[in-house]
C-alpha cells in the first residue's frame, strides 16, 4: 500500500492550543496542541479511551474544554454564541462511529433532514437532485428508500458520510470510520475518504486505531499518548521509533 | 494513562437542587424556543396524531368501563335516599371534573410518557441527537418542543373524549337498569355541568399534558449510560409523570374549590 505524502503547510483551518479535558477524576486530554491545514487528511491515532473522540467532539462544540483554545475557521468554538456555533457547524461535517442515522427515517429522509433545515429556499426538485447526487457519490443510490435497519455496517457508514457531505462542509471529522468493518469494506471506506478529499476539497481529521486506514488516507499522522500529541508527522516519522508506547501499536497492526 | 484526582461529588441535597435547576432551565428553553421560528409544524402534527392515536384504544376502553362501573357502584348509595334520578348529573360532574382528566393523563403518562422517554433516550445513546446538533439543526426544537406541545394540545382533547365515552358507558348502565332515554340522560347530566367545570377541566388537562410531555422529554433527552439509561428514562418518565399529576390534581382541586364556594 502506498503511503500518502504530507501537503505543503498552508492555511490553518483548525488550531488547538493547550487543550485540557477531564471527566470527573479522569484527565483525558492534558495540553493538546494540534493544527489542521487546508485540504489535508490528518489521522489521529491512539489507544481506546485516550480521548481521540473527545477531541473532535470539542472541535465541533459537542463538549466544552476545561482549558485551552480551539479555533475552527478562525472562530473560537467555546467563545461564540449558539447561533454562531450552528453557522460554524454548517462548515464542519461529523461522521459518527456508529453512523448515528435517524432510525425512524428512510435514507432519503436522513439526507433531506439537515438539508431542508439549513437551506429553506430549495425547491423540491433541487432537494431531490442534491440527495440523489450525494447518494450516487457514495455509491448507494439504490438504497434511497430503505430504512437504516436494512443496511449493512459499511452502507450505514457511507450514508452517514453522505448525510454530512450534503451540507458541503469545508472540514470533515471522521470518528473511527473503519471500526467494526471487514477488510474489504475498510478499503472501500478508505477510498471514499480520499475521494471526498479530492472531490469536495475538504480538510479532514480521521480518528482511528486502524494503521492500514491511517496509512491509506493520512497526509499526516498524530499520535495521542498520555493526553498529548507527542509524535506527529508522516506515517514513517511517527512509527520509526523504539518508544515502547508506540511500537506495540505498529507490531499489533502489521506483524500480528 | 489517566491521572486520578480526588474530586468530591455533590451530596444528595445539592444534587436535588442541581436537578431542579436543570429542569427549570429545560422548561425555560422550551418557552424560549417553542414560540420562535422556524416552526416544526409537520413534526408537531405527526406527534399530535401519534399521541392521540397511540392512546385512543386504551382510553376508549377505560373511559367506557369507568362510566359503567362508577354508575353501578354509585346507584346503591343514591337509592337509599331515593335519588337514583341524580345518577346522570353525578356521573357527568364526576367524569368531567376529575375522572376524565385524571384517567386520561395517567394512561397517557404510561403510554405516551414512557414512549417519549424511551424514544429520546435511545436517540441520545445512539448519538442521533448529537448528529442533529452537528448538522446545524436544533434538536431541542425538533424533538422536545414538538412533543411537549403535542401532548399539551392532545391531552385536553382526549380528556373530553374520555368524558364522552364514559357518559356513554353510564348511559348504557342507566338505560338497562332504569330504562332512562338517552335524551333524558344527557339533558339531566349536562344541566348540572357548569362553565367553571369545563374551564377547570380544560386547564387541568393542559397542565397534565404539559407535565407528561415535559417529564418524558427531560428524562429521554438527558438520559445516559447506554441501554440501561434508556430503560431508566422510560421508567422515570412514567413514575415522575404520575407522581406530579397526582400532586397537580390535589392542588387544582383546592384551587378551583375556591371559586365554587
Amino acid at each position: 500500500m502506498e503511503e500518502r505524502k504530507p501537503l505543503s503547510e498552508q492555511e490553518k483551518v483548525i488550531e488547538i492550543n493547550g487543550l485540557y479535558k477531564s471527566f470527573g477524576n479522569y484527565h483525558v486530554l492534558r495540553g493538546v496542541d494540534l493544527e489542521l491545514y487546508k485540504r489535508e487528511n490528518l489521522v489521529v491515532l491512539g489507544k481506546s479511551g485516550t480521548g481521540k473522540s473527545v477531541l473532535i467532539k470539542i472541535v465541533v462544540g459537542l463538549l466544552t474544554p476545561d482549558r485551552g483554545e480551539v479555533k475552527v475557521l478562525n472562530q473560537h468554538v467555546d467563545q461564540i454564541t449558539y447561533k454562531e456555533l450552528l453557522a460554524l457547524r454548517l462548515k464542519v461535517g461529523f461522521s459518527f462511529q456508529n453512523s448515528a442515522l435517524y432510525d425512524s427515517m428512510t435514507v432519503r429522509e436522513n439526507l433531506i433532514f439537515p438539508l431542508v433545515r439549513n437551506q429553506r429556499k430549495l425547491t423540491k426538485s433541487e432537494i431531490t437532485s442534491a440527495v440523489e447526487e450525494m447518494l450516487d457519490a457514495v455509491g448507494l443510490l439504490h438504497t434511497i428508500n430503505q430504512m437504516p435497519s436494512e443496511l449493512s455496517g459499511g452502507q450505514r457508514k457511507r450514508i452517514g458520510i453522505a448525510r454530512t457531505l450534503i451540507l458541503r462542509p469545508e472540514i470533515m471529522l471522521y470518528d473511527e470510520p473503519t471500526a467494526g468493518l471487514d477488510p474489504i469494506t475498510c478499503l472501500e471506506i478508505n477510498n471514499l475518504i480520499n475521494e471526498v478529499q479530492e472531490r469536495f476539497h475538504t480538510s479532514s481529521i480521521i480518528i482511528t486505531h486502524d494503521l492500514t486506514c491511517a496509512k491509506a488516507v493520512g497526509n499526516r499522522v498524530a499520535m495521542l499518548l498520555d493526553g498529548k500529541f507527542e509524535r506527529q508527522g508522516t506515517f514513517e516519522d511517527v512509527f520509526n521509533t523504539s518508544d515502547d508506547r508506540v511500537k506495540p501499536f505498529y507490531d499489533y497492526n502489521f506483524i500480528q | 494513562m489517566e491521572i486520578k484526582d480526588e474530586v468530591k461529588s455533590p451530596g444528595k441535597i445539592s444534587r436535588t437542587f442541581i436537578t431542579l435547576y436543570d429542569v427549570f432551565q429545560f422548561m425555560g428553553r422550551f418557552f424560549k424556543e417553542g414560540f420562535l421560528p422556524p416552526y416544526e409544524g409537520k413534526e408537531l402534527m405527526k406527534q399530535c396524531y401519534d399521541i392521540g392515536y397511540r392512546s385512543l384504544a386504551l382510553i376508549s376502553l377505560t373511559g367506557f368501563i369507568t362510566g359503567i362501573v362508577f354508575t353501578k357502584q354509585s346507584r346503591p348509595s343514591l337509592a337509599e335516599f331515593g335519588a337514583t334520578s341524580w345518577l346522570p348529573s353525578l356521573v357527568g360532574i364526576a367524569l368531567l371534573r376529575t375522572l376524565a382528566p385524571l384517567l386520561t393523563s395517567l394512561i397517557a403518562a404510561g403510554k405516551v410518557g414512557s414512549s417519549i422517554g424511551a424514544e429520546l433516550g435511545s436517540m441520545r445513546v445512539t448519538e442521533q441527537i448529537d448528529a442533529m446538533e452537528v448538522s446545524a439543526t436544533n434538536p431541542f426544537k425538533f424533538l422536545v418542543t414538538t412533543r411537549v406541545l403535542a401532548s399539551t394540545i392532545t391531552i385536553p382533547i382526549l380528556t373530553f373524549y374520555t368524558a364522552m365515552v364514559g357518559m356513554l358507558g353510564a348511559l348504557l348502565n342507566v338505560s338497562l337498569s332504569e330504562g332512562t332515554s338517552a335524551k333524558a340522560f344527557f339533558q339531566s347530566s349536562l344541566e348540572s355541568i357548569t362553565f367553571l367545570d369545563i374551564t377547570a377541566s380544560t386547564i387541568k388537562a393542559v397542565i397534565f399534558g404539559f407535565t407528561i410531555g415535559m417529564v418524558g422529554c427531560y428524562q429521554g433527552y438527558n438520559s445516559s449510560k447506554g441501554t440501561e439509561g434508556v430503560g431508566k428514562a422510560a421508567n422515570s418518565a412514567v413514575v415522575i409523570g404520575m407522581f406530579l399529576i397526582f400532586i397537580e390534581e390535589v392542588v387544582s382541586v383546592q384551587f378551583f374549590g375556591l371559586f365554587r364556594t
